[in-house]
């Protein structure tokens, strides 16, 4: 038997939110209908500039974009890995002022004046990070398109376990958090790597912390 | 070159880098962002268009009407395209689905619409403004409503008969001692690679080139064409960097399609990436399963009838999940039975992932094992040795090319410690957890297919490998290199391997773990001719030539390898292919998984402590890539038994849990610290390598393993994939 969607999607938008607006918030994310009033929406450009890799870069950029967009559409600094785009795997995680993030997350109108560090700026194939080698010694990446983002997660990891701030697995949370390997794994897991290299991941991360554990 | 004769001595052998634990040749690209996967070519096409795909919001009917007046009139906008203006479409040969729904919707988030725009945010906000009026019609989605009526599936080219016999099951397991009988389900279950498929098309008059993300390079440029109706010659697919795929990019599908109907409709390159919501429901993906096992044994513990019979679901005209494709080869017993039966459902199609059958099939099976152990009051251990086979269980009269599984089972018992296992479960406490240790066993098929390769010397005495194998994270840059390095004697560093381009000679690219020995017998082939080239070109008789340390030696004469291209480059080109030793043999590599966990006796919360995979698949190549091969089936096999399934709502016909964080997969916390044993062996019946794939080996067994060693630790017993806290808490010891 056939019959309408609209009614069986109006039925359930009421049955979720009560508002015919719900509409929206009840489809699957990623799937947006345009059943609701949504003005279209016009680009609005705006100024931005901001230091990448220690080079400094002023863009004209829609409202709309990205810091992630930004570094690998406009800057062309495809590094940062795009894997969800909703913050969910941390593909695309950068260091700004000293501190990870997920890029996909941010909009790049937000970070004037912002110093980012992407993993382009790290090393380069000639002159690796010590993260870097380590990583490529002990084989902590299959595919690679994790990779900048568990690099550029685990360099910040270290400066966060150094600057004292304690995680959920923190025994003590006013004594400093150790380098150990369970305090290292619950700081790595914004970071999904679907290739499995965990094991080889926290042995090179243990490496270039020079822990043992 | 033919290989039809179980391999001889040969340069291989000399194992100067191969089967040395190299580093990967690509490992300082990807560790600095430098490799360029498919979205990121900015340096070839200029200025293409973003497309934004729009999903199907009904999982099956019509599209009643579609209305993209507003969207095509939206800033930025170059074209919108759905079935109203696509052209015919077909579909390609190893998928059954269609890649744009129109008028019927097949299934949800089927590609409605792609919106092509200047910018990415252009087109995504265009694509909110695609209206698109829907006739619903009712669909099935509930594989259990189909159990009892759901027909024995017609066999395909894929996955072995769908209904075996050997001797008379029913009237042995009837007559066993000790029988067990009972049912299992895994779930659906997402590739979830982290790059989304994503392609960037160009046309050039009629030719097409894509920089995309596929594993198997002739099956993509085949089905692409097939699909658009244009000839096969005029499709150029690029491929040298791919994040992941575990199957899920076998070949062309919606971003491949709609990218190059972009950029045709814009007459511009367009690139796209799926967004990832639009994934689980759009892609492929791991149907799931309903097994009934059933195993009958003389009190001694030797298997007298095995029987398994699956069911799983699909799109019409979609494949079976070969579920029974491990129990048909791993254990002895007289008496046999499988059967796999084929629901038509309307969710996303499924197919090949990670160990296609093999994967759910001994994730029931050797939960069996396990409960039959139980039953026979014999060690888990015990019970897989004794009823080992070393032929074939269904054709005694064929051999199997190399077994050592009952080496991988001892080997790994004894490095595990299994003899610290209480075999009484619930009995080991460390605080407030409980303690348990679960084994399993690990087998998967060693299929090897025709390959080809290029290979070219410089003056330089630089050899450059080219093949349209790709490396999805698997170590193919690395293992052809070390291939191509040993036959000519020079270190890696003086060959350059590149893969992925369709272009060049054809390899069964990477699936069914048959990339590995595959490529490199290719390149074997390959090199062997260029020896001979070599040989000729510096006027050497080639019956004693050595190539080694960069030259080529003769008794007294020794001459630089690069002096052979000194008047130009020499260029030769070969596939291996192969005679009947595949069907003379049985050809399959083994394992044993051991797993210790521990499990919350107040929450149910379960840890993985320790895990231990022991695997004998032929020569390892190299050992560090073939490692990490094996601990990613390991850790992807936690996944399978802690968390991932993909809920199916029957009632709106979807995958609710469609993306990453509803979508769980194993993190960092999740997965200690993974250990792997490879088997010294060599299987001469393969190739001149004598080296068999293993990627999807080490992710078979695993999720049994980790299983029963929850059972072990608690007393209850799940046979509902994943193990989750619901499914046994209540069931637990109350708390002292």
């Amino acid at each position: 038997m056939a019959n309408p969607v609209d009614s069986e999607v109006s039925r359930r938008g009421v049955l979720v939110g009560g508002t015919a607006t719900a509409m929206i918030g009840i489809l699957p994310s990623g799937q947006v209908q345009a059943q609701s009033a949504r003005s279209d929406a016009a680009r609005q450009d705006f100024g931005v500039s901001f230091e990448v890799n220690g080079k400094p870069y002023s863009l004209q950029l829609d409202t709309r974009t990205t810091l992630l967009d930004a570094l690998r559409e406009h800057i062309h600094l495809t590094g940062s890995k795009k894997g969800c785009d909703h913050g969910q795997c941390g593909a695309c995680t950068v260091i700004i002022n000293g501190v990870r993030i997920n890029s996909c997350l941010t909009l790049a109108v937000m970070h004037q004046d912002d110093r980012i560090t992407t993993i382009e700026g790290l090393g380069t194939p000639e002159q690796l990070h010590p993260m870097q080698a380590a990583f490529v010694k002990h084989d902590g990446y299959q595919c690679g398109y994790c990779t900048p983002g568990q690099i550029c997660s685990a360099v910040a990891v270290l400066d966060e376990i150094k600057a004292g701030i304690p995680s959920h697995v923190s025994a003590d949370l006013t004594s400093p958090p150790a380098l150990t390997n369970i305090e290292m794994r619950e700081r790595m897991s914004g970071n999904i790597c679907r290739c499995g290299a965990y094991s080889n991941i926290a042995e090179a991360i243990a490496e270039a912390a020079g822990s043992k554990t | 070159m033919k290989f039809d004769t179980p391999a001889t001595p040969n340069p291989i052998d000399r194992l100067r880098v191969v089967g040395k634990p190299h580093d990967r040749v690509e490992g300082r690209l990807k560790t600095t962002g430098a490799a360029t996967y498919a979205y990121e070519h900015h340096s070839v096409p200029s200025d293409p268009a973003y497309g934004y795909v729009v999903g199907a919001a009904i999982p099956k009917g019509r599209i009643k009407s579609i209305d993209i007046a507003r969207a095509k009139a939206a800033q930025g906008v170059i074209a919108v395209i759905s079935h109203e203006n696509a052209g015919p479409l077909a579909k390609g040969e190893f998928y059954t689905q269609r890649f744009l729904a129109g008028p019927e919707v097949d299934h949800y988030h089927q590609v409605a619409a792609l919106v092509v725009a200047e910018t990415f945010e252009q087109a995504r906000s265009a694509a909110s403004l695609v209206r698109i009026d829907y006739l619903k019609s009712d669909g099935s989605f509930d594989l259990e409503a189909q159990k009892r009526t759901a027909p024995v599936a017609k066999q395909g080219p894929y996955g072995g008969p769908t209904e075996t016999a050997v001797g008379d099951f029913a009237g042995a397991f009837a007559a066993s001692a000790v029988k067990l009988d009972e049912t299992y389900t895994t779930p659906d279950q997402a590739h979830a690679m982290m790059e989304p498929h994503a392609t960037m098309a160009i046309w050039e008059g009629d030719k097409l080139t894509c920089w995309t993300s596929i594993q198997q390079m002739n099956w993509g440029t085949r089905d692409l064409a097939k699909t658009l109706g244009i000839p096969k010659e005029n499709v150029r697919l690029i491929s040298p960097y791919i994040g992941g795929g575990f199957g899920g990019k076998g070949t062309a599908q919606s971003d491949l399609v709609m990218a190059a109907l972009g950029a045709r409709a814009a007459r511009r390159p367009v690139k796209l990436a799926l967004q990832r919501p639009l994934m689980f429901n759009n892609l492929i993906h791991r149907p799931a399963t309903i097994q009934r096992i059933q195993i009958g044994a003389n009190l001694d513990g030797k298997i007298i009838a095995i029987g398994h019979e699956s069911l799983s679901g699909n799109l019409r005209g979609g494949r079976t999940e070969p579920t029974t494709l491990s129990t048909r080869a791993l254990y002895a017993g007289a008496n046999r039975m499988t059967r796999v039966r084929l629901a038509v459902l309307d969710l996303a199609e499924g197919n090949a992932m990670r160990a296609p059958g093999e994967a759910p099939g001994m994730m029931a099976l050797e939960i069996a094992m396990d409960e039959m152990a139980e039953k026979l009051e014999m060690d888990p251990v015990r019970l897989r040795i004794l009823n080992d086979t070393q032929v074939d269980p269904e054709k005694p009269e064929r051999p199997f090319s190399s077994r050592r599984f009952v080496e991988c089972l001892e080997t790994g018992a004894g490095q595990f410690g299994w003899s610290n296992r209480n075999a009484t479960p619930g009995k080991v406490r460390d605080g407030r957890w409980f303690v348990g240790m679960g084994m399993a066993a690990a087998i998967r098929g060693a299929p090897i297919s025709k390959s080809g390769a290029r290979v070219r010397l410089d003056s330089g005495g630089v050899v450059t490998v080219e093949t349209d194998m790709t490396d999805i994270g698997t170590g193919s840059y690395t293992i052809v290199a070390q291939t191509a390095a040993e036959m000519m004697g020079v270190s890696i560093d003086k060959v350059v391997a590149k893969l992925g381009d369709s272009t060049f000679p054809e390899t069964p690219g990477s699936g069914g773990q048959q990339g590995a020995p595959s490529v490199t017998a290719g390149v074997y082939a390959a090199c062997a001719k260029l020896r001979e080239a070599v040989a000729q070109k510096l006027g050497f008789n080639s019956v004693d030539l050595v190539f080694a340390d960069g030259e080529v030696r003769s008794g007294n004469r020794a001459v630089p390898l690069g002096a052979a291209a000194q008047s130009g480059d020499i260029i030769v080109e070969d596939f291996m292919e192969y005679g009947d030793l595949a069907k003379r043999f049985a050809q399959q590599t083994f394992g044993a998984h051991f797993a210790e966990v521990a499990v919350d006796s107040f929450t149910g919360e379960i840890r993985v402590r320790r895990m231990l995979a022991v695997c004998a698949a032929g020569r390892i190549l190299n050992p560090k890539t073939a490692r990490s091969q094996v601990i990613g089936g390991m850790t992807m096999g936690i996944g399978a038994a802690l968390m991932e399934e993909m809920v199916v709502d029957t009632r709106f016909g979807f995958f609710v849990n469609h993306d990453l964080a509803g979508y769980e997969v194993p993190v960092h916390a999740d997965v200690p610290h993974l250990d792997v044993i490879f088997i010294d062996e060599l299987d001469p019946t393969m190739s001149p390598l004598q080296a068999k794939g293993l990627g999807e080996l080490g992710l078979t067994g695993v999720a049994a393993a980790v299983a029963n060693a929850i059972y072990n630790a608690t007393g209850v017993r799940v046979r509902e994939y994943p193990v989750t806290l619901d499914k046994f808490l209540a069931a637990l010891p109350d708390v002292t």
